[in-house]
């Protein structure tokens, strides 16, 4: 009898998941049917949900009206280099926090914990006026630049520098290391997985970005995908097989990115909630 | 010679910290202070500021763009927190259950969070269509003439929070199933061995244990959704007839559409006050209801 009840409710808890997961997929299989419809099906009633005839002219079309290759490219290049760029900075500043003692590490510390409770919003319009008088607008180093310093990193990584015990490092300031020695060899080779967690979330950060890109370029040549994407839609409004292949191309590169590095999201989520 | 071993350790102090430093101190910092400042100004770009004392907070609270914006805001966050937070709890409840594929369901909930903003507004804004979208076709399929959604005034808010719903489940779901996994399993067993049924075991066990977690998600979820911005842009742009104008979209538009910069900054400052505000209400309650062991 209760082993009944334990399988009706295994049961239960499976068609629950199930159908939740099938309103979370759901959307995403009809962004990706709605691009591979020609025009004359895209707003067919009922709708399709398998497009017959199946084709990637939506993608051809939108790469001939738009710099869509160069798109992808600047959103790569910006994600790219803004990863490499927190990777450095942070793991170099959350060494000195970390593992050097310093008069006023603890209130420069806290100066760095306080500028994460400042929304982004508070500082992007002097950012802006920043980059304007820098000459950076329209340019890779104002849609950049400002993303490859991050508190937050510096945070993530100093809680997983000090977990690591200091036995190793003692034993190599005896053999005359110097700190930039025991830096590169051994925080750095340790301190891996914590990178890959710090990776995953600037690259997505990037990526996905929106705000700032939006207000630095206006130029299609330099836009990310984000921008790109909302100004495709603003110039065709109702052709959702050309907005939808922007979207998947959008989407699909982070997706990969996810399925393979999965458990750095996991954890990133866990570790940022030593913030609480 | 410790004189010098002192200078040569500021000097390895001074080259990690250097790059992290500089760069923040010229792309946060100089921002946030002067971001105070501007709030002060009246600035175009063009000419000259002018300083103005706090003309712009005494405009900003006699607008009426702003008190709306306030009131959609505060009415996104309303209908967003509590759907997100009980249906993330739920997932991860059922989740927690030791069943098959938890990589396989985790993955699904997940992948929208790991979406650009701007791709799942387009995606939603085409599944909302009044005439051709998905949602209307399954409500006729049930003889529910859909409402016009993005083009209603009374619809268009709840189509963005039902949006934000979908999009964020899977980031607090992952928070809850973290915090889940942090209760040991012996305080269960014991449960059941005096008899506890689930609804005991959960409202004794997993309730008071899961608290931080509970205000951990609470906060976040509230931080962010203060900052509502890229779905209202792309699916509404604050429309129909500024149903849906929130208030990072305001400091954009003043921003970037009017150029005009003091004003912005003394809206962002407000938005900032006001999540500080709600944060530090929270903090407070959380001593009523949140123990930490």
């Amino acid at each position: 009898m209760s082993e009944l009840r334990v399988s009706l409710t295994r049961g239960l808890a499976y068609a629950l998941l199930t159908v939740a997961a099938l309103f979370m997929v759901v959307p995403f299989v009809w962004m990706v049917s709605t691009s591979l419809k020609t025009d004359q099906f895209v707003l067919s009633m009922p709708p399709q949900f398998i497009p017959d005839p199946a084709t990637l002219e939506s993608y051809a079309r939108l790469a001939e009206l738009f710099p869509i290759g160069r798109m992808v490219f600047n959103s790569l290049l910006a994600a790219v280099v803004t990863t490499l760029g927190q990777i450095v900075t942070c793991a170099m500043a959350a060494y000195a926090f970390s593992r050097m003692k310093f008069r006023g590490s603890n209130a420069l510390f806290l100066l760095y914990l306080a500028t994460l409770m400042v929304p982004q919003q508070v500082t992007i319009t002097p950012l802006f006026i920043l980059v304007r008088y820098l000459g950076w607008i329209n340019s890779y180093a104002g849609l950049i630049a400002p993303g490859i310093f991050s508190a937050f990193g510096t945070f993530l990584l100093r809680q997983f520098f000090l977990s690591l015990p200091r036995e190793l490092e003692e034993a190599a300031f005896l053999d005359g290391a110097s700190h930039w020695t025991v830096f590169t060899r051994v925080i750095v080779p340790l301190a891996r997985p914590a990178f890959a967690t710090l990776a995953v979330f600037a690259f997505m950060g990037s990526w996905n970005a929106f705000l700032w890109p939006l207000f630095v370029v206006r130029d299609p040549e330099l836009m990310t995908l984000p921008v790109g994407l909302a100004t495709l839609h603003g110039r065709y409004l109702t052709e959702w097989n050309l907005v939808m292949a922007g979207s998947v191309i959008a989407v699909v590169p982070m997706l990969i990115v996810y399925l393979f590095a999965q458990r750095y999201f996991v954890q990133g989520v866990v570790l940022s909630g030593i913030k609480g | 010679m410790v004189g010098e071993r002192g200078w040569r350790k500021t000097g390895w102090v001074l080259l990690f910290l250097l790059p992290s430093l500089s760069g923040l101190a010229v792309f946060s910092l100089t921002p946030i202070v002067a971001s105070l400042g501007l709030t002060l100004f009246d600035w175009d770009l063009l000419t000259p500021p002018r300083f103005i004392g706090l003309d712009n907070f005494s405009e900003l609270f006699t607008s009426d763009d702003f008190w709306a914006a306030l009131g959609h805001t505060l009415y996104f966050i309303i209908g967003y927190i509590p759907l997100v937070l009980v249906l993330a709890l739920g997932l991860a409840l059922i989740l927690n259950q030791k069943l098959r594929g938890l990589m396989l369901y985790r993955a699904a909930f997940y992948l929208p969070v790991v979406s650009a903003w701007v791709a799942v507004a387009l995606l939603w804004k085409w599944i909302f269509n009044p005439k051709f979208g998905l949602v209307n076709y399954l409500l006729g399929l049930l003889g529910i003439v859909g409402p016009g959604w993005l083009f209603d005034p009374n619809w268009a808010m709840p189509a963005i929070i039902l949006t934000s719903v979908w999009k964020d489940i899977g980031f607090v779901m992952v928070m809850f199933l973290a915090g889940l996994q942090g209760i040991p399993a012996d305080y269960y067993e014991a449960a059941a061995i005096d008899g506890a049924d689930r609804w005991q075991s959960f409202w004794s066990i997993t309730r008071p244990l899961l608290a931080p977690t509970t205000f951990f998600a609470l906060i976040i979820s509230l931080i962010n959704s203060f900052q509502v911005f890229d779905q209202v842009w792309i699916m509404s742009g604050g429309g129909p007839a500024g149903a849906t104008t929130v208030l990072v979209e305001q400091i954009v538009k003043n921003a970037f559409s009017y150029s005009r910069m003091g004003y912005a900054s003394a809206l962002s400052w407000v938005l900032f006050l006001l999540v500080f505000a709600a944060t530090a209400v929270q903090m407070r309650l959380q001593q009523t209801w949140v123990s930490y062991e």
